[in-house]
């Protein structure tokens, strides 16, 4: 219960201090900049203990606080603060964090409180079976146990899935990731219905990666944006920038590849996960949209 | 900030608005805390009154051990063992609904905290009471049936109010073996609709009214039960 409490606390906070402001001179003047990390997004934001993190997203967000360095003609002094699903939007509204470099899915909805860097990555959401299971599709899965994350959009996804359908599954709710693989490694569940590179982190880190599998259809896709507050032109240009300057030169893919590829700390296994034909699209066409925008396609 | 009340009326995407979930999630909340409360009395009174049992050892190093292992280990982590490590060892646990498991891992933890309440409840008699329904050549049952337990649980009725709200609260960790209640709708909901603080209002809402209502009904319980001159539950006096 104490995570709720916080995060009604802290959205109560967010109520009186929620008002545009310009980043740029606010980091100017206070000479720090506070990162919004995640301690378990995959290889997009993790923490390797010891108040130090990494990932994909965290890179990139280091790229363009060095431009925001250069643009206030300063060194800037890079706080850390860990945020979870519930708080990250009040957090970033508030001023508490300056740029929020996790896993945050671009909607519409959230569009409405906060903005978006252009998007760096899209996850696409698939299933993730015991690799002897003979499953290859969703449409197997009907009146089978399926496991997904309490307070991820997968839980919506299937629920929106079945009514379409017309078919039934068992759900079977984790409570984070990693009691979700739980289910579907102790056999309680048959299949686990996540983000694919959640999916791929978790099995590349399980006991014994070759007993699973993602199969099946692409279920849904999502861009993965860095979130900035709303109504700051001259910081969302500065990070767009960053961003289009990084496509530019190909490093943007190295770093993607770094995570989403090479073997990665701490204990050296590899995602194995290559950039998608959507994540590279992305990248060829850099924008801002809401996963919305994505699902007319 | 702006208020967005209306978010309890739209569609869930299964043909279901969020309020008529959350009231369903309220239910699963209910009958979860209700059902692990008779878990819990029915258990912790026996095992409770075990320990207090005069010539009866190995019975009361038994009652003695059930109090500790329960007690010492936190809630989250006995629901977590009851799932996933117990039928690891007894592969038939597997078939087990989450629902049970959770009654009876809230139950049997809450039976230990319910147990030193009425292993108190009785110690806090006066000696002589015992001493006087052995000189009345009652059995050990009829000492504790007709003597120490009827005044026994008169004493502890204000611990047990609170022991019985905890219980309420404490069905939050259902979530954790995936039972659809209010903890696990204000996540939920809070994380598709982006409106957390209304979701989490209504949710502290509906937990509060609840705790309440236990509240009061046990009141009423102390009110009736009373026995004048012995504990008065109103005017602060003791014997």
């Amino acid at each position: 219960m104490k995570k709720q409490l916080l995060a009604v606390a802290v959205a109560a906070l967010a109520c009186v201090g929620a008002q545009a402001e310009d980043t740029l001179a606010k980091v100017k003047a206070s000479g720090t900049i506070t990162m919004g990390v995640r301690d378990s997004s995959g290889a997009l934001s993790y923490t390797l203990g010891d108040g130090k993190y990494a990932g994909y997203h965290y890179e990139v967000c280091q790229r363009i606080i060095a431009s925001a360095e250069k643009a206030v003609g300063k060194k800037l002094d890079v706080k850390f603060q860990s945020v979870t699903s519930q708080n990250r939007i009040p957090l970033v509204q508030n001023g508490t964090v300056d740029i929020e470099c996790g896993s945050t899915t671009n909607n519409a909805a959230r569009q409405k409180d906060v903005a978006f860097v252009v998007t760096t990555y899209v996850e696409e959401v698939r299933i993730a079976v015991k690799a002897n299971s003979g499953i290859t599709s969703i449409a197997q899965l009907k009146d089978r146990n399926v496991a997904t994350t309490t307070g991820t959009t997968s839980v919506q996804l299937l629920r929106k899935h079945e009514r379409a359908n017309g078919i039934d599954f068992k759900e079977v709710f984790g409570k984070d990731h990693a009691d979700s693989f739980l289910l579907l490694e102790s056999g309680r569940a048959d299949a686990f219905v996540m983000d694919g590179q959640i999916l791929a982190g978790n099995i590349a880190t399980s006991k014994a990666p070759a007993d699973f599998k993602i199969v099946g259809e692409v279920l849904n896709v999502e861009p993965i944006a860095i979130m900035i507050r709303k109504d700051d032109p001259a910081f969302k240009k500065l990070a767009d920038d960053t961003v289009a300057a990084l496509v530019k030169s190909g490093e943007l893919a190295k770093i993607y590849d770094k995570w989403f590829v090479q073997p990665i700390p701490p204990k050296n296994t590899r995602v194995g996960l290559p950039a998608s034909d959507a994540t590279k699209a992305a990248w060829a066409n850099l924008n801002d949209k809401p996963a919305e925008d994505y699902a007319k396609k | 900030m702006t208020w967005d009340w209306q978010i309890f009326l739209t569609d869930d995407g299964s043909g279901r608005t969020y309020l008529e979930w959350m009231l369903e999630a309220w239910r699963w909340t209910l009958a979860v805390a209700g059902s692990s409360w008779l878990v819990a009395m029915g258990v912790g009174a026996v095992v409770g009154t075990a320990r207090t049992l005069q010539d009866r050892p190995v019975l009361v190093k038994l009652a003695n051990a059930w109090v500790e292992l329960f007690r010492n280990i936190p809630l989250l982590v006995q629901i977590f063992l009851w799932y996933f490590v117990v039928p690891k060892i007894i592969p038939a646990f597997q078939q087990v609904p989450g629902f049970v498991l959770v009654v009876f891992g809230l139950g049997f933890f809450t039976s230990a905290r319910i147990a030193e309440q009425f292993r108190a409840g009785i110690q806090a008699l006066p000696k002589g009471q015992r001493y006087a329904a052995m000189a009345m050549g009652f059995s050990t049952w009829q000492t504790y049936r007709y003597v120490l337990l009827p005044m026994a649980f008169r004493i502890i009725l204000p611990p047990l109010t609170s022991e019985s709200m905890n219980l309420l609260k404490n069905s939050s960790v259902a979530f954790a073996v995936s039972i659809a209640e209010l903890t696990m709708f204000a996540m939920q909901a809070q994380e598709e609709t982006s409106r957390g603080i209304e979701i989490y209002l209504a949710v502290t809402a509906l937990y509060a009214m609840s705790a309440f209502a236990v509240n009061r009904v046990f009141a009423f319980i102390e009110l009736k039960m009373r026995v004048p001159g012995f504990v008065a539950a109103s005017t602060g006096g003791g014997h």
